[in-house]
Formats: C-alpha cells, sequence, structure tokens
C-alpha cells in the first residue's frame, strides 16, 4: 500500500482538539439518549406486562414500531419530516429557535429507539418472575403498584443487567449514526480529519480506540452495579 | 512441515520464472498491473454532476470519466491489448483516498480539488477544471457574500476546501455565523429547502448543479465572489511515474487537440442536466497552461 503514515498528527493541533470534542459528544449524546431509553423504556415494558388490555396494546404497538424501523430512517424523520407536520411556530422554533437542533434530536431519536430495546428487556425481566410471588403479594394487601415497586421491578431489573448492558452499550455505538445529521460526534470528527489531512487511517484508528475504551469502562460498571445489587437467593445471584 | 515448506518454496520460484517473462515486457507501477490484468479501475462518484455521477440507469458517466477513459483507451492502444475492461468503484469523499492508495482502483475520477496536503498521499494529472467557493441562498434573501450572512446559518460539508475557504471568509471579517455541517449535496438542499438555514457554500459549478435539483431551481441563486481557487484533477496514487506519464501525455493531448472543448460542451452547455455553464477564462488559460506537446 502506498501510504505515508503520520501518527503524531493526531496530537497536533486542531486535530487533538478536534477528537476531544468529538468524544465529549458521543459520550454527551450516548448518556442524554440512555436516560431516556431507560426512563420511557421501563414504563413501556411496564405497560406491556399489566392486565388491561388496552395499556398493554399500546407498549406493544410502540416496541414493534421503534423496533422495527432502523435507526438511521427514524433519524431522518425526526430531524426532516416531524417538524414539518408541526404548526408555523413550532416549527420555526425547532428548525431556528433551539439550541443545536441536530444534537438533541439525534438524543430523542436515539433515545425513543433504544427504549423498545430496554422495554423488551424489562418485560422480560418481568415475566421471568414466577406469577406466585405476584400474586402472593397481592394477597398480602399490596396495591398493584406496590407490587412493582417492592417485588417486581427491583427483581426483574437485577435479572436484566447483563442484557441491559448490551443496549446500553449499543447506544454509544449507534451515537455514530448521528453524523448524518450533521452532529460532530467521534466519527464525523474521524471523517472530518480525514478530508482535512488525508491521513484516512489514523483517526479512525484513533475514534477505534476511544470507543473501545467507553464500552469496556462501560461493561466494567455494568459488571461492578450487578455484583453491588446481588441478593442471594434470587436468580440475580447467578453463579458468575 | 518440512516437505510442506519446500513445497510452498518451490512453488513460489517456479511462479516467478513462469510470470517473469510476462512481466519483462510491461511497465512497472499500476500501469503494469493495468497492462496485466486488462482492466482499468474507475473511481467514481454517485451524485458529483456533472464531473462524475450516476444517470437512471445506475451506469457512472461525466465529464471526469470521459477524460479517464481516454487514458484507459490510450493504455490499450499503447500496449496492444484485446480489450480493457472498465471497472467501476463507488467512493465518497471520506473514502476517496483509501481506494487510491490502497490500489482498488487506477484512477479517481470526479471533482477533487489539488491540493498540496493532498499530495502527501496521492498525486494529480494536470487540471480539468478551474472553479471557486461560492454561496448558494434562496433568490431574494438579500444575501449576496459573505459579510451579508452575520447571524445567519451556514451550510457547510465537512472537511471540504469550501468549509475551509468559509470559515477563514469567517474569520477575517470578523463575523457570527453559525455554520452547520451537512453529510452531502442534497441534503444541504434538504436543509435549504425546509428553511433550517440561509446558505450552503460549495464550489459554484456544484452549487449550479444542485441548483437543478432542486424542486423549483428559480427560487435559488449562486452569489458572492471566489472565496477559494478550486483546480479540479485526476487523482492518481503516489510515485507511480510510468502512469502518471502516460496520463499527462493523454490530457495534454485532448487539450492541444480541441477535444477537450467538445468534451466540455457535451457536459455543460448544456449538458444533460441542463447546467448550462460556459468556460471561464481560468479553465481556458488552464488548459493551454497544460498542454504540451508530445
Amino acid at each position: 500500500m502506498n501510504y505515508s503514515w503520520d501518527w503524531g498528527m493526531l496530537f497536533r493541533d486542531p486535530y487533538a482538539g478536534w477528537i476531544i470534542s468529538g468524544f465529549t459528544t458521543t459520550c454527551i449524546l450516548a448518556v442524554y439518549a440512555w436516560l431516556i431509553a431507560f426512563s420511557f423504556g421501563s414504563v413501556i415494558g411496564v405497560l406491556r406486562t399489566l392486565d388491561n388490555k388496552i395499556l398493554r396494546t399500546i407498549g406493544t404497538i410502540y416496541v414493534e414500531i421503534f423496533r422495527n424501523i432502523p435507526l438511521l430512517a427514524q433519524m431522518f424523520l425526526w430531524y426532516f419530516v416531524i417538524p414539518e407536520l408541526l404548526p408555523a411556530d413550532a416549527q420555526h422554533y425547532v428548525k431556528r429557535g433551539m439550541p443545536d437542533p441536530q444534537f438533541w434530536t439525534a438524543v430523542v431519536a436515539l433515545g425513543f429507539y433504544t427504549a423498545a430495546r430496554v422495554a423488551e428487556q424489562v418485560r422480560s425481566g418481568i415475566q421471568s418472575i414466577p406469577r406466585g410471588q405476584q400474586a402472593a403479594a397481592l394477597a398480602m394487601g399490596f396495591s398493584r403498584v406496590q407490587v412493582y415497586r417492592y417485588v417486581l421491578l427491583p427483581i426483574g431489573y437485577r435479572t436484566v443487567i447483563p442484557s441491559l448492558t448490551n443496549d446500553f452499550l449499543g447506544v454509544f455505538k449507534n451515537s455514530s449514526l448521528a453524523l448524518t445529521l450533521g452532529v460532530m460526534e467521534l466519527t464525523a470528527v474521524a471523517r472530518q480529519i480525514e478530508e482535512y489531512t488525508f491521513q484516512s487511517f489514523e483517526p479512525f484508528m484513533a475514534a477505534t480506540v476511544l470507543y473501545s475504551c467507553v464500552t469496556l469502562c462501560v461493561i466494567a460498571l455494568m459488571r461492578f452495579l450487578e455484583r453491588r445489587t446481588r441478593i442471594v437467593g434470587t436468580a440475580s445471584a447467578g453463579g458468575h | 512441515m518440512l516437505q510442506r515448506t519446500v513445497a510452498i518454496a518451490s512453488l513460489i520460484a517456479i511462479s516467478t520464472i513462469i510470470s517473469q517473462p510476462a512481466f519483462a515486457q510491461s511497465p512497472g507501477g499500476s500501469l503494469g498491473k493495468i497492462v496485466a490484468s486488462k482492466t482499468f479501475a474507475i473511481a467514481y462518484r454517485e451524485e458529483s454532476v456533472p464531473f462524475s455521477f450516476i444517470d437512471s440507469t445506475g451506469k457512472p458517466q461525466g465529464y471526469a470519466i470521459d477524460i479517464c477513459l481516454k487514458i484507459a483507451d490510450e493504455i490499450k492502444k499503447e500496449y496492444k491489448l484485446d480489450k480493457m475492461d472498465i471497472k467501476y468503484v463507488p467512493i465518497t469523499p471520506q473514502t476517496r483516498i483509501p481506494v487510491i492508495a490502497n490500489g482498488t482502483a487506477n484512477a479517481e475520477c470526479s471533482s477533487t480539488t489539488i491540493t498540496t496536503g493532498r499530495m502527501k498521499q496521492v498525486e494529480f494529472l494536470a487540471p480539468d477544471f478551474i472553479t471557486g467557493t461560492k454561496l448558494l441562498v434562496r433568490k431574494g434573501s438579500g444575501i449576496t457574500k459573505i459579510e451579508d450572512l452575520q447571524g445567519k446559518t451556514l451550510l457547510a460539508l465537512a472537511g471540504t476546501t469550501n468549509e475551509k475557504a468559509a470559515l477563514a471568509a469567517i474569520v477575517k471579517h470578523n463575523l457570527k455565523v453559525n455554520v452547520v455541517k451537512v453529510k452531502d449535496h442534497p441534503q444541504a438542499l434538504l436543509n435549504l429547502e425546509q428553511g433550517r438555514a440561509d446558505a450552503y457554500t460549495s464550489n459554484d459549478v456544484v452549487l449550479y448543479g444542485i441548483r437543478t435539483m432542486a424542486k423549483n431551481p428559480s427560487d435559488y441563486e449562486v452569489v458572492g465572489p471566489f472565496y477559494s481557487y478550486d483546480p479540479f484533477s485526476i487523482m492518481i496514487p503516489k510515485n507511480d511515474t510510468e502512469f502518471r506519464a502516460l496520463g499527462l501525455r493523454v490530457m495534454s493531448n485532448l487539450y492541444t487537440s480541441g477535444e477537450i472543448f467538445t468534451m466540455y460542451k457535451k457536459w455543460f452547455e448544456p449538458g444533460p442536466t441542463n447546467i448550462n455553464l460556459p468556460m471561464n477564462d481560468d479553465l481556458k488559460n488552464a488548459l493551454r497552461l497544460n498542454a504540451f506537446a508530445d
């Protein structure tokens, strides 16, 4: 291959600064999106386990829509199509008024997409608990809310921590699609540096290493959480 | 184990001996590979109208591709090949360097600006088009130059020479402009049509091309003086003397014979996309300066 390597460029001005700012954007974007995904996904997940048929259907429709449309298409829909459906004032605010519309659109798109996946994890966590526990709690005089708050959710969440780790990692990796809206996150920055310097391999190598670092940190964090919250005698106490 | 090593070694030795005479008459570098494989790989863009783009049937075509086809023809003639297969390799601005550097394509034929920075990784043939950075704005917006963008939103394709030029002009005039990066030309147009931005900066020829893709082309106009000087050329691998010499000869011949003017007419006046851009004096001079005798 006919290529001049120059690893030093990664540490030179302005490229070093770009990489740091891209990395920060990726992390902030992913964390905000995860907050939406986790909280909203939990609500939808709970809806899907309720006895009320209407609420359950709403949950199912949400999950199927958001899980089955590719994330890239969802990003475009949120950015280019949804604003067109708003009334004129709101439309103007979304397009021009609000700060950093590309970033926040990406957060919303990624958040709601991942929420569908989180919802499925939460549902399976709750459904993995034997029906008897719920019946016992109700028989003890717990209200429906209390059953979820004190019995189902604490155990359900613990059971699905390993699979939630996957979705948490996914948020970081999928955040790279935000570059299609013009968000200057890590992958976009790598491309930008490539365009400026025509050194294409070094910036992407740097991006790869940074993505790996952050995902390894997430894995370590989730392992730690898993160990800390373990209850002896439940499914989540598992062998490892 | 030893037996296998010996077997492999002798296989390599034999194949080297056998292939030796074939290469002896062939040129070196990528030209040698082109002649040996009888295949010329052209890297093309899908949306760089009218330099390098795909038509409705998906076939790559354009002004720059025509020049590359002439180079392929010349190789076929020079080395008396019975055929020359053309392989098309799709690229984006992000992939054009690696594709040339690692030999996937022999020549990149689109609208790439010659820069000395890029010459660290690749080389260029003679300039085949001269353009510069301008602005595409909505008609009646009152924007005629970059100074009018104070407090407004400007779109730029991330990493292009045009983005650099626009940012430099913004700094020079001490302006506060919200610069939003876009992924490609169609997305820039979509942003402009939806009223998310006030202007898009790119090469003027590209802007004329994008304008023809708008829902209503007469709503938009290209304004401003040139904020940069962008000579386009064909990109080829570095340190590839023989191929480069042949490429330059083909282009010189096109420029000397005047055939390039016919090609220009075919793609720009008015051209298949109705771009209707007469040849500017800079390009006429560039063509004359690069027309060397055989």
